[in-house]
């Protein structure tokens, strides 16, 4: 899409699409369906960071899921180093994993509360049969201090941390077995912000030094310009634009994403912006509007976005937009 | 610290224990602050700071395992001396609460319309007919659309920025002399935290209300704020005009968080990445573990051995700018970015 096509990207994702069937009774034939995700695309190269921003419900997350095949994809396909993975059996999918991992935002419900913090950030390597008893403890106390923790800690348990602490470990864990690809879900959205700096920190440091890709899912729009090269915007299932950083946050092109930027308070008092406030909330995806899904909040509405739906189309250099308007 | 008239709602030396094992641990330490007729005062802090048990030992709403002392007053009524029974006409009505999470705070069982009702009913002795009537003018108030239908609907019904609305509207039913809205937006997503924020803006400046916001967003701040307080681990450590803490703030703590947050449109300066965000290194202390003398010293690249032997009192440096710290003057300098 917008990276050089001279080299393969990491991960390649077309037209996936995810509903959710929903079903009056456990046996009855689904009546409606939520769709979640509906058809979106991207790519991300190595050594990147894609944001993937929006606001609850537009289908991030189950956007991650469906990349990690947590959740099975309803149609479309997702390559990763040129590989299709879309359709790949249990047994394929384990040797995939090592090479893609998953951070989420709730470090305490993903650690198991009693596993000693130790075995938890090791347990890929027994899954995976890597190297004996002490090779592992060596290893595992090696990515303790690679994000910031003591190997003395490794006998504590999960409660025994603090929440910046915990995050630290789920990282840890992801990167056991030298993943290329971290999904990252919300990964900094419950710490404290003098806490999330430093996840933040130490993010873009292993990315630096291991050539990390990252699929970075938020909804504060600071911290995913902060750390992201690319940006894609959802809302109700679709990417409604997709930039490089510089020419998202300084030329949006879509009215949605001009609406999210404004909304965002300004860091400094007396800098309150003169806003058109969004009215209303975001339609139910289950019925998503027809033709463009915005047009039930736009401001700039004409009759043909109710009808026709926008394709993403280039409109900069990496920029793409879906709006009839632009 | 006070302004020039009498301020509306008047804390002093608040002080929030909780029994614990038969250890009393201080959630909230001394911590005075006033707020005045129309005046939004924020106070901020992290998780722990103190925040929301403030606004609870206000309102009494804390379970008995609590020991609150301190004088509140309301418009020079000493709130500590009231009755359970009177306490309770005053909650709601002369102060009212606003939760961060609404779908735990409104009742799934009722409609949104009979507990707006209900509220109007108790305190201002209406019948039923009326307190729907003002249940369906708060609704509109708050711009919840078609407010005759969902004043009849129940919490589930509502999204969450709607819910978050009705909760407004409960608050505000009894036209409260002063609203506690702890976190009041922090659920919900950007642009209907902007809709929230512009409508308590609006509706303060109809009303007159007096708002005390906890929040720990310096952006909500920053937009909201007439004046500050900055809370750390149970204490005030500064207080200032909503400007001049985010000009020249006076504590290391403060210069910490303003530095730990990334900026909107960051990566369209000139050198077009965004800075290294600083840290505070360390994590806030336990209520178990509170570090003699001043409380951020563990994590302040300032302190020296009076910092951790002496806790600073609270001092005014410029006219109307508190700050608890022996080095105010180079606070500034106290960012902490390791390359």
């Amino acid at each position: 899409m917008s990276t050089p096509e001279a080299k393969t990207p990491l991960l390649e994702v077309r037209d996936l699409v995810k509903h959710f069937p929903i079903r009056k009774s456990l046996f009855g034939k689904a009546r409606a369906r939520v769709h979640a995700v509906d058809g979106i695309s991207l790519d991300i190269a190595p050594g990147e960071t894609l944001g993937l921003v929006g606001e609850s419900g537009c289908g991030k997350s189950t956007a991650g899921k469906v990349i990690l095949r947590l959740i099975e994809p309803t149609s479309g396909s997702i390559r990763l180093e040129g590989r299709d993975i879309t359709a790949l059996g249990a047994g394929d999918m384990l040797a995939v994993r090592r090479q893609m991992q998953v951070v989420f935002q709730d470090p305490y419900s993903s650690l198991n509360p009693r596993m000693p913090a130790g075995e938890i950030v090791g347990e890929p390597f027994i899954n995976y049969g890597i190297g004996g008893a002490s090779e592992r403890r060596d290893r595992v106390a090696a990515l303790f201090r690679k994000v910031g923790l003591r190997p003395e800690q490794m006998a504590r348990y999960p409660h025994e941390f603090s929440g910046g602490q915990r995050q630290r470990l789920g990282i840890a864990r992801a990167l056991a077995l030298g993943p290329k690809l971290i999904i990252g879900d919300e990964p900094v959205s419950a710490l404290d912000v003098s806490v999330q700096a430093q996840v933040v920190n130490l993010l873009m440091d292993l990315q630096a030094e291991l050539g990390l890709s990252y699929l970075f899912i938020a909804h504060d729009l600071a911290v995913v310009e902060h750390i992201s090269h690319r940006v894609a915007v959802m809302y109700l299932g679709k990417i409604v634009e997709i930039a490089p950083r510089r020419s998202l946050f300084g030329q949006p092109q879509h009215p949605y994403t001009e609406a999210l930027l404004e909304s965002v308070p300004a860091t400094r008092p007396g800098l309150r912006r003169e806003r058109k406030t969004l009215t209303g909330d975001v339609p139910s995806p289950i019925a998503p509007p027809s033709g463009c899904r915005f047009h039930t909040r736009c401001p700039y509405a004409i009759p043909r976005c109710s009808q026709e739906e926008p394709l993403l189309h280039a409109v900069g250099e990496g920029h793409q937009v879906a709006c009839h308007l632009r | 610290m006070s302004t020039a008239s009498t301020p509306l709602l008047s804390v002093r030396a608040l002080e929030t224990r909780f029994v614990d094992d038969g250890v009393a641990l201080t959630a909230v330490d001394g911590l005075s602050f006033d707020v005045g007729r129309g005046e939004t005062l924020c106070i901020v802090g992290e998780s722990g700071c103190g925040k929301s048990v403030s606004a609870l030992s206000i309102m009494r709403l804390l379970p008995p395992t609590s020991r609150v002392t301190g004088r509140i007053q309301l418009d020079g009524k000493d709130l500590g001396a009231l009755s359970e029974p009177e306490m309770r006409r005053v909650r709601g009505n002369a102060v009212s609460m606003i939760f961060q999470e609404p779908m735990t705070s409104l009742n799934p069982v009722v409609t949104v319309g009979y507990q707006i009702a209900e509220a109007v009913r108790q305190h201002e002795g209406k019948s039923w007919a009326e307190g729907y009537a003002r249940a369906t003018e708060m609704l509109r108030l708050v711009r919840i659309p078609e407010p005759e239908r969902r004043v009849k609907e129940y919490p589930h019904q509502l999204s969450g920025g709607m819910r978050q609305r009705v909760m407004i509207a409960m608050a505000l039913a009894c036209r409260p002399r002063v609203l506690l809205a702890d976190e009041p937006t922090t659920a919900l997503d950007v642009t209907i935290q902007a809709q929230i924020l512009e409508l308590m803006r609006d509706l303060q400046a109809e009303t007159g209300t007096a708002i005390v916001l906890i929040t720990h967003d310096l952006g909500v701040v920053a937009e909201m704020a007439h004046r500050v307080v900055v809370m750390y681990a149970g204490r005030k450590v500064e207080e200032a005009p909503v400007g001049d803490l985010f000009e020249r703030p006076c504590h290391p703590y403060t210069v910490g968080l303003m530095g730990s947050i990334p900026e909107l449109g960051s990566s369209l300066s000139a050198e077009g990445t965004p800075r290294r965000l600083a840290e505070i290194p360390g994590i806030v202390p336990s209520l178990r573990a509170m570090p003699a003398g001043c409380r951020f010293a563990p994590r302040c690249p300032l302190a020296d051995e009076r910092c951790h032997a002496q806790s600073p009192p609270l001092t005014e440096n410029r006219p109307g700018h508190w700050s608890a710290c022996w080095h105010w003057e180079r606070a500034g300098e106290a960012i902490h970015v390791h390359a």
